[in-house]
Parts: structure tokens; C-alpha cells; sequence
């Protein structure tokens, strides 16, 4: 494990096989031996020659973490997220790009992580909604702020929400209410709490 | 309780930690050992007979553990909604369930199952099943509803004949009721108005699906479910899937947004839980959005005829209305005669009749959609409102509160008295805070393609209910725990509502914890969080309990120091004598004092007239502190209202029909401010879903084949960021009303109406009085207005 090819050729060196399991413990989950999601294990070991088929075994880096996992080609990162990795924090709530409940954060850029094979977020840096407090628990002051704003109501967009905000101060850390907008304008809320998100955006920017 | 410590400040809801880490769990969120996946197999076919089914091919797969049909489930009578069915009723209602060890070898098995339909006619419309002749949604008849048992109607030829003129036939109705002399109100008024109406039907589309997970384990359902509510859910989901309601451990800590569509519960939950019982293994039912728009339920469309007569003053002689209610395929929800009663409380007509037809169609199943029945009412007569004030040459803010109720006002058939009313309050404080006097002379005014429209908009939901328990405890670590099944809507309201216990003991709030999310976690009988009753009914729970609770600490002090409970006080975390602070004993020990003592004291022995569920729960919890426990019976006589005023300004673009709302401003009467920040919340919130009401969500049907142009949510054009102004305003009266001990009243419903209502009525405005009775009213309906061409579609027409 400490040096692995994987199916681009690449080449993962600088975890150790005990830093790979520290990781994992302190991210508070474990790679899943059992693949709930799309064609597990067990299945797909028993043909292993599908023509274009790729490597499966992948070493993803999330929350500043690797993590090797066990990735179907046809895989999203959602549900690798979800399912593989024990992050639920991002959300599915269209599965088809609609809605931005699951954005994350892939190299400080805003993503649907519905809408993204896995597989293309190999070399990337995949930052998700549990990746942002610090280790010892302070909140992100973008979380931070949509606390003190009371801006969330069912919760259930909040993970994509603050992630967006997150993605829009690294590239503009003092926008107008208008700019937040506009960035944010991917990301539906039903509970129509748009004034409260905007509030924190705001007042995050301000913190910044 | 004159000068209150908790209610009516600002504090951080526990849940909302959770919310912001991507800790809170919601059901997809959870895991069990051996969980396996069910995809659904959906008729194909808005109306259907299930001549046969071919499973063998799908159960040879490896992976597939077997499938579940409505051959395997309990069956209920039409118009009652099956957990699956044989007679399929909507394009994508369930039909079969499969299980399978991933969710690809499960869509694939589902492919190789052979389903025989017979199809069967259909109906969109509802005036098409009405016409003699027309078809029936299902096979038993094509009239149902709460109360209304199913059976067929018919009208005449002759009950069409203006239908082509946008008359509304107002044929033989299902339900009615009157009061006052409708037609010596009409003969008294002024002015009388007569008109058809339109407002289409739309989905709930909660940012979460129905998606649930079930497992079994001695014999105990274990459901991971999307729910409003948590208590009151679980006599009907034990029901569901046939077992005693101390069976069921319903896990519901957050919701992912309902607005009504997961009220208390749904028949597609019964798939994951017998799925799982017959194949012995936990079972996640992933909901996708498209399923989501089949089984997530919607708002009923109306067609409406009102006739309303108004003095020169503008006050309401008489006004006669008459709905006819998209019912879904099955019970519905009584929309239809919700929109009458919010007539009647809104406008105090002097006189009025009701007339109402809820009418099956083979459309996704309807539930409540925030402000059932009262918004698109709202939405649909307020610009009628408008029209008569221009016509009488009255200001539009004052023809409202002219006949807006007083706390005399009346509600419905029956004209049952209300607990009190401020909506005058919230229409002044809104005309002066939006400065409407200034703003009206914008109206018209044009720049380039644009127009500026102002609008104002009244809305109203019952906000109350009584009869429920509260549970709190007092545990010896001096920490009060107050137990609170009512649900976890993302209001909040069941924090703040809680906090009313806090206040009558006294407690600190760093040292209260709310017990909430799972009926595991010995909950009383709540009110389901839905109706905008939260506020009004779990402040009147908490506080019997804690009242119930500061009574037994009073006698605990006055057996410990002699003396009467009524020497003794609560406050501060502790129980003391009012002549002498320093005489008393901490909380903590008052709880050690009352597990020793046992009996009522530490819920041993509970009062006879609580719930079985709350008694269940008190029990699983005597012993561990002292317990305040209570069934509601304070006095409350009446309806107890909920309003909201809103007023916007919008800019109109004459060329692309585009509309832009500039400013809204909401201003609620829900009695005391228990929250201000959520309450501003709701508000606000409750305005953006009126934007969609207004402008934009609809549901689009093919006549042809009945099928569902509207299903993502892209079609469904949820408003979004760029939707809504850029800052929203709210406010609120801030009355006391009387029947509730912290004088609250909800507020979650009326916003969504009043901020539809004023959008509609400002387009309306700009256009200098151009009615388009129909709501939502969309670019190419204002297009062809200013271009004076006619509409798409035909009078009358649902769901285009």
C-alpha cells in the first residue's frame, strides 16, 4: 500500500499503510468493504474483463485526506462520498444536476458531485461539507455564520449551500449581495431561506 | 409570565449544529448491517388494470432477495391510496417493489419483470369527468374526499353550456353550506362582480425525496423516515403495515423540507417495511426526484366561480363561490373547502355561500401544500379585490381592512368565533413600513420595457390545535428534559416551543435539553407539526407540563421545610421559599427527593386522561427524576387564525414578460413572537414558495396519454436565488392572544398566499387592470396580454 499504481498509471506514494489508517480513524469512518451502491465486489470479480473496463481500486484525497477506495467506473462521486466514504453529509436531492444539494468542493471549485465521475477526481482535491471545521471542531467561519444567521431551515440544501459560499469567498472574498447571488443561484432551496443564506454569505465575508 | 427570559429572544435551535457539519442525519443518512436496495416498478399508464405479472426472470438473478406487490400488502378501500397496487391510478404509481444487493442488479432485474396492463381511460381535467358521459379515474367513481365517500356525479349538457364563454358550469355540487341572504346581499352592494378563476395544480418537491429505510428486530419495525411530524405519525404507520404501535421505533430526527407533503405519513413507506419483512434483510428505498414528483404528492388545482357584491365602501355584502378541486386519483385533501373558510375569515362577507366539487383525476396524489386551499384561494380572489376597489375608486390597503376581521371575527358555514385577530394591525404596520401611500405612485410608471406594479396580499391559515400531552423531567443532574414528539420540520418550532417549559420553571436554557427525533425516545402524544399549529399547541403542552412539574417541586420544598406548595417558588434551578430565598433545594435534589418518593412524583403513577402513547413513554421513564406530565386542557374556544400581510413592488418587462419582484415585504399576526429569527424565517421563506405560486410552478399534462410534462425540478421552476429580491423584509404584531398561556399563535402557511396574492395583484397594477384569473400568471400569458392576443390555452383549462 505505500505505493500503489492505480489504473491511470499514477503513482500514490507518501501514505503509509499507518497514516492511511490514522486517517481514516480520524475521519471518523471506514472504507467500506461492502459496496452498497451500483455493482458491488463480489459481482463484478466475476468478470473482470468487461471490455474498458478500469482500475477500481482508487486513491481519492478528501478533506486533506487519501483514502483508497473501491470505484466503479460509472461511479459518481456522490455516491462514492455517501456510500463508500461514509460522508453523508452531502446531500442527493435530484441526482441529476437540478439542484446543487451535493455540491462540493473539487480543487476550491464548486461541483455537483452528482454530476461527476469519480474516477475524473483522482488527481483532484475533493474538500466536502465535513472536511471544513478545523480538527479540533471550530467551524468554518462560513459555518460559523450561517449559524449566528439562523440561515438554514430543513437543513437538507445546507451542506451545498455553505459549500458554494465556501468556493465563491476563495475567489472573491468581499462580494456584493448581488455577485453572492448570482454565485449561489445554482443551489435551490424549497424552504426558500434565500435571505437568511445571503445574510451569512454576507456576514461571512465580512469575518474573512 | 408578564416579563419573559426566553420567549420572544433569539437563541441557537440544538439541531442546527447538525445542519452546518453535515452531522444532522436525515434517512438516507442511515446504515444497517446486510442493507439492501428496492427499486420501484411504476405503471407506464395514467389509468391501468394489472392483467398480469412475471417476476421468475428478475428472481433468477443473483443479488435479487424478491419483490413485494399489492398481492403482499394490506388492502385498503378506494378512495384510500394502497402501499402498491393492481389498478394504477397516475402515470408512475407503484405497481411492484424489488430487492436486490445494489441498486444496478436491482434496475436491472426490474427491466426483466413482464407486467401486463390493460389500459384504461384516464381524466386530467376534472371538468371533463364532470361532462355527461366523461370518464371516471377509477373504476368505482370520480367523487371522493375526507368525509365524501367515493361515488360518481355527472352533470348535464345543458350545466356546460357558457363552459366555452370561461364560465365555470355550476352543476349539482358534493358539499355546501351557507349563511346570511346571499341575494339580498348582492341586491344591497354597490357593485357586483362575477367571475371564473384557474389556479393550476403543483408539486411539493421537497429538496428531500420520500427515500425511507426499514429493518426488523424482535419483532419491532425499526422505519428511518422523512416525516414533519414524529408522534403522531405512529398509530397510522403501525396501521400501514398491520402491527401494534409499540412495535414500531419511527426514527425522524430532521426533515428535508414538506410543506404538507409528509404531514404524518404516506402508504409508500409500507414498501421498504414489508419488503424488509419478507426477505429478512433492512431494506433502503432510495426515492429519485422523478419518483419524487409521482408519489411526492401536490397541490390540487381549482376551477372557481365566485360572485362577490361590495358597498361603496368597499365592505363585502355578499359573496357566493363556488371550487371545483383536482382531487388526485385518491382522499385528497380538503382544499377545496379550506378555501372557502379562509374566504369567509379574510374578507367577513355579511352573507355567503359555498359550493365545492372535489373531482378524482389520474394525476399524482394531492395532500396539504402549505396554506391548503387558503393560498391559491388567496391567490386567485385577491385581484378581484383590486378590481372592485378600482371600479369603487378605493385604495387597496383599505378595502382589506375594511373587511378584515376584528377579534369578533367569524370562520365558515358555521360562523364558529376565533380567538382573536390583528390582521388590521399587520395591514397597517405593513402600508407604513413598505410606505405603500408613496409607493402607489409608482404604479404604471415605466422605464424602457419595464413597468413598475405594487401589490398588496392577505392570507390566512388556522394556527392552533389542543387536547395533546407534554412530558418534561427533571433528572437529579439538574438538567430539565422536555420530550417533544411533535416533529423536526426545519421551523424550528420545536425548540422554541420548548423553551415555554424552560420559562415556567425558571431554567437556564444551557441546562434544558429537548428529547426529540425518534418515538424510541419515549415521546408524548404531539401534535403533527403541520398547520401552522406548532406554536400555538406545543407552547400550550410544554407549559401543562412544566406547570404540572413546578406544582410537584412546590410540594417536594413544602414537605422538606414545611409550610404550603403555594410558599414556595421555582426559579433560577431551584425550588426555594418566597419569604426566604435561601430556604429551598436545587432542582438536582428535588429530582433525587422525587424518585424517592415514587408515585406521581416521579412518574409512577400518571394521570388517567393522557394518550396511551404518552402514558407508555411516562412509564418507560418513571423513576429516573421528576416528572411533569399533562394532558391540554386549557380553555381555547374557537378557530385559532394565523395571517400575513405582504407587500411588494414589481417591475413587469412588456417584451419578454418577465417579472421582477423588487421588494416584499411580509408582516405576520401570529400572537406573541415566541422566535424571532425563525419567525422571520418562515416569513420570508413562506413569501419565496408564493413566488412560485404566482409566477412559475405548474404541473403540464399531455391530454393525449396523461403523462407528466413537469416531472424534474427544472420543469417544476422552483424560484431561486435570482427569483426573490435581493433583501426580503418581514415583521410581525406581536399581539398576545388570549387563548394560549404564552399568547402564541403558528404562522408557517399565510406568508406563501399573502406574498403570491400581492405578486399576482401587482402585475395586475402595472398592467393598469388587466385580470388574467388564472394563476401562476407566466411571461407568455403577460406577453400576449400586452400584445392583446389571446392565450394558449383554452377557459378553464387544468394543468397546461
Amino acid at each position: 500500500m505505500d505505493a500503489m499504481k492505480n489504473g491511470s498509471g499514477d503513482t500514490v506514494a507518501g501514505v503509509s499503510r499507518r497514516s492511511f489508517i490514522k486517517g481514516v480513524i480520524a475521519a471518523g469512518a471506514t472504507v467500506s468493504s461492502v459496496s452498497y451502491l451500483f455493482r458491488g465486489n463480489g459481482f463484478a470479480q466475476v468478470n473482470p474483463g468487461i471490455a474498458g473496463a478500469v482500475e477500481r481500486m482508487v486513491t481519492l484525497t478528501v478533506n486533506g485526506q487519501k483514502r483508497r477506495v473501491d470505484v466503479m467506473k460509472q461511479e459518481t462521486l456522490a455516491m462514492t462520498l455517501r456510500y463508500k466514504l461514509g460522508l453523508t453529509g452531502t446531500k442527493l436531492g435530484c441526482d441529476r444536476a437540478e439542484c446543487g444539494n451535493c455540491t462540493v468542493l473539487i480543487d476550491d471549485v464548486p461541483h455537483y458531485s452528482c454530476s461527476v465521475l469519480t474516477h475524473t477526481a483522482r488527481a483532484s482535491k475533493i474538500t466536502t461539507i465535513e472536511g471544513l471545521a478545523s480538527a479540533d471542531g471550530k467551524l468554518h467561519r462560513v459555518q460559523q455564520a450561517f449559524i449566528d444567521e439562523l440561515a438554514p431551515q430543513c437543513g437538507f440544501c445546507t451542506p451545498g449551500q455553505i459549500m458554494s459560499a465556501v468556493g465563491l469567498l476563495k475567489v472573491n472574498p468581499k462580494p456584493t449581495r448581488a455577485q453572492a447571488a448570482e454565485a449561489m443561484s445554482g443551489n435551490l432551496c424549497r424552504c426558500g431561506a434565500y435571505n437568511n443564506y445571503l445574510n451569512a454569505v454576507m456576514r461571512a465575508a465580512e469575518a474573512s | 409570565m408578564a416579563s419573559y427570559k426566553l420567549i420572544g429572544k433569539d437563541f441557537t435551535p440544538p439541531d442546527l449544529l447538525g445542519k452546518v457539519t453535515g452531522k444532522g442525519k436525515y434517512a438516507e443518512d442511515f446504515r444497517a448491517e446486510g442493507m439492501v436496495f428496492a427499486k420501484l416498478l411504476r405503471s407506464p399508464m395514467p389509468h391501468a388494470k394489472v392483467r398480469q405479472i412475471d417476476s421468475r426472470k428478475a428472481l433468477a438473478i443473483k443479488g435479487v432477495f424478491g419483490v413485494l406487490t399489492a398481492d403482499d400488502v394490506p388492502k385498503v378501500e378506494l378512495p384510500h391510496e394502497p402501499i402498491l397496487t393492481n389498478e394504477p391510478l397516475y402515470a408512475g404509481e407503484p405497481i411492484l417493489a424489488l430487492a436486490a444487493v445494489d441498486e444496478t442488479t436491482a434496475a436491472n432485474a426490474i427491466e426483466q419483470i413482464k407486467v401486463d396492463l390493460q389500459p384504461l381511460p384516464f381524466v386530467i381535467d376534472p371538468l371533463e369527468s364532470l361532462r355527461p358521459g366523461g370518464p371516471n379515474a377509477c373504476s368505482e367513481g370520480n367523487v371522493a374526499n375526507r368525509g365524501i365517500k367515493l361515488q360518481t356525479i355527472k352533470w348535464t349538457a345543458r350545466d356546460f353550456a357558457a363552459v366555452n364563454q370561461g364560465k365555470l358550469p355550476l352543476g349539482k355540487p358534493a358539499e355546501e353550506w351557507q349563511y346570511g341572504d346571499i341575494e339580498a346581499g348582492f341586491k344591497e352592494a354597490e357593485l357586483v362582480i362575477e367571475e371564473s378563476f384557474v389556479t393550476q395544480s403543483l408539486s411539493h418537491h421537497s429538496m428531500e425525496p420520500r427515500t425511507a429505510m426499514a429493518y426488523w428486530q424482535n419483532g419491532k419495525l425499526y422505519l428511518h423516515g422523512s416525516c414533519q411530524s414524529v408522534a403522531f405519525a405512529v398509530p397510522g404507520i403501525a396501521k400501514l403495515v398491520g402491527i401494534n404501535p409499540a412495535q414500531l421505533v419511527f426514527i425522524a430526527e430532521n426533515c428535508g423540507g414538506g410543506f404538507g407533503s409528509k404531514g404524518t405519513g404516506y402508504p409508500q413507506w409500507g414498501i421498504p417495511a414489508l419488503l424488509s419483512k419478507k426477505i429478512n434483510r433492512p431494506v433502503m428505498l432510495r426515492v429519485s426526484r422523478t419518483e419524487e414528483h409521482a408519489i411526492g404528492r401536490a397541490r390540487p388545482s381549482f376551477q372557481g366561480y365566485v360572485k362577490i357584491g361590495f358597498r361603496k365602501d368597499g365592505r363585502i355584502t355578499a359573496l357566493d363561490l363556488y371550487v371545483i378541486q383536482s382531487n388526485g386519483p385518491y382522499e385528497g385533501f380538503p382544499d377545496f373547502r379550506n378555501s372557502a373558510g379562509g374566504v369567509s375569515i379574510v374578507y367577513q362577507p355579511l352573507a355567503m355561500r359555498w359550493r365545492g366539487m372535489p373531482v378524482l383525476t389520474n394525476t399524482p396524489p394531492r395532500s396539504a401544500q402549505r396554506g391548503p386551499g387558503e393560498n391559491q384561494m388567496a391567490t386567485a380572489i385577491e385581484p378581484f379585490i383590486d378590481k372592485a376597489a378600482r371600479k369603487l375608486g378605493l385604495d387597496r390597503v383599505a378595502i382589506r381592512r375594511i373587511n378584515a376581521p376584528g377579534h369578533d371575527g367569524k370562520y365558515g358555514g358555521k360562523q364558529v368565533p376565533i380567538t382573536s385577530s390583528y390582521l388590521r394591525d399587520a395591514l397597517d404596520k405593513g402600508a407604513a413600513r413598505f410606505q405603500w401611500d408613496k409607493k402607489k405612485a409608482l404604479s404604471g410608471q415605466r422605464k424602457g420595457t419595464k413597468v413598475t406594479g405594487i401589490g398588496v396580499g392577505v392570507a390566512y391559515h388556522s394556527a392552533g390545535r389542543t387536547g395533546f400531552d407534554g412530558l418534561v423531567l427533571i433528572k437529579p443532574d439538574g438538567k430539565l428534559y422536555i420530550h417533544n414528539g411533535t416533529g423536526n420540520l426545519g421551523t424550528f418550532s420545536y425548540a422554541a416551543t420548548s423553551r415555554v417549559a424552560a420559562e415556567v420553571l425558571g431554567m437556564p436554557w444551557n441546562r434544558c435539553e429537548i428529547v426529540f427525533g425518534s418515538s424510541g425516545r419515549n415521546m408524548p402524544w404531539n401534535s403533527p407539526q403541520v398547520g401552522s399549529n406548532s406554536s400555538f399547541t406545543m407552547s400550550r403542552t410544554n407549559y401543562v407540563a412544566a406547570m404540572d412539574a413546578k406544582k410537584k417541586l412546590q410540594e417536594i420544598a413544602a414537605k422538606e421545610y414545611n409550610g404550603q406548595p403555594d410558599d414556595y417558588d421555582v426559579a433560577n434551578g431551584r425550588v426555594y421559599r418566597k419569604s426566604n430565598a435561601a430556604q429551598g433545594l436545587s432542582l438536582a435534589d428535588a429530582a433525587s427527593r422525587a424518585i424517592k418518593l415514587g408515585g406521581k412524583y416521579s412518574g409512577q403513577e400518571l394521570p388517567t386522561d393522557l394518550n396511551p402513547l404518552t402514558a407508555r413513554s411516562a412509564s418507560a421513564l418513571a423513576g429516573q427524576g421528576l416528572m411533569g406530565v399533562a394532558k391540554d386542557t386549557l380553555p381555547s374556544k374557537g378557530i385559532v387564525p394565523a395571517f400575513c400581510a405582504a407587500f411588494v413592488r414589481v417591475e413587469v418587462d412588456l417584451e419578454t414578460g418577465h417579472v421582477d419582484i423588487k421588494e416584499c415585504l411580509g408582516v405576520a399576526d401570529c400572537g406573541t413572537v415566541l422566535h424571532p429569527e425563525s419567525l422571520g424565517t418562515q416569513i420570508t421563506g413562506g413569501c419565496v414558495q408564493g413566488f412560485g405560486l404566482a409566477l412559475k410552478e405548474k404541473h403540464v399534462f399531455d391530454p393525449k396519454f396523461g403523462l407528466s410534462a413537469t416531472k424534474g425540478l427544472h420543469n417544476a421552476k422552483l424560484p431561486t436565488y435570482l427569483d426573490v429580491p435581493l433583501e426580503m423584509q418581514w415583521d410581525a404584531v406581536n399581539k398576545p392572544d388570549p387563548h394560549n398561556p404564552v399568547g402564541a399563535r403558528g404562522i408557517g402557511e399565510p406568508p406563501t398566499g399573502a406574498a403570491s396574492s400581492a405578486v399576482v395583484c401587482a402585475i395586475s397594477d402595472a398592467l393598469g387592470g388587466v385580470y388574467f384569473n388564472r394563476a401562476p400568471v407566466s411571461c407568455d400569458m403577460i406577453v400576449n396580454a400586452v400584445e392583446k392576443k389571446s392565450q394558449s390555452y383554452k377557459p378553464l383549462e387544468v394543468e397546461v
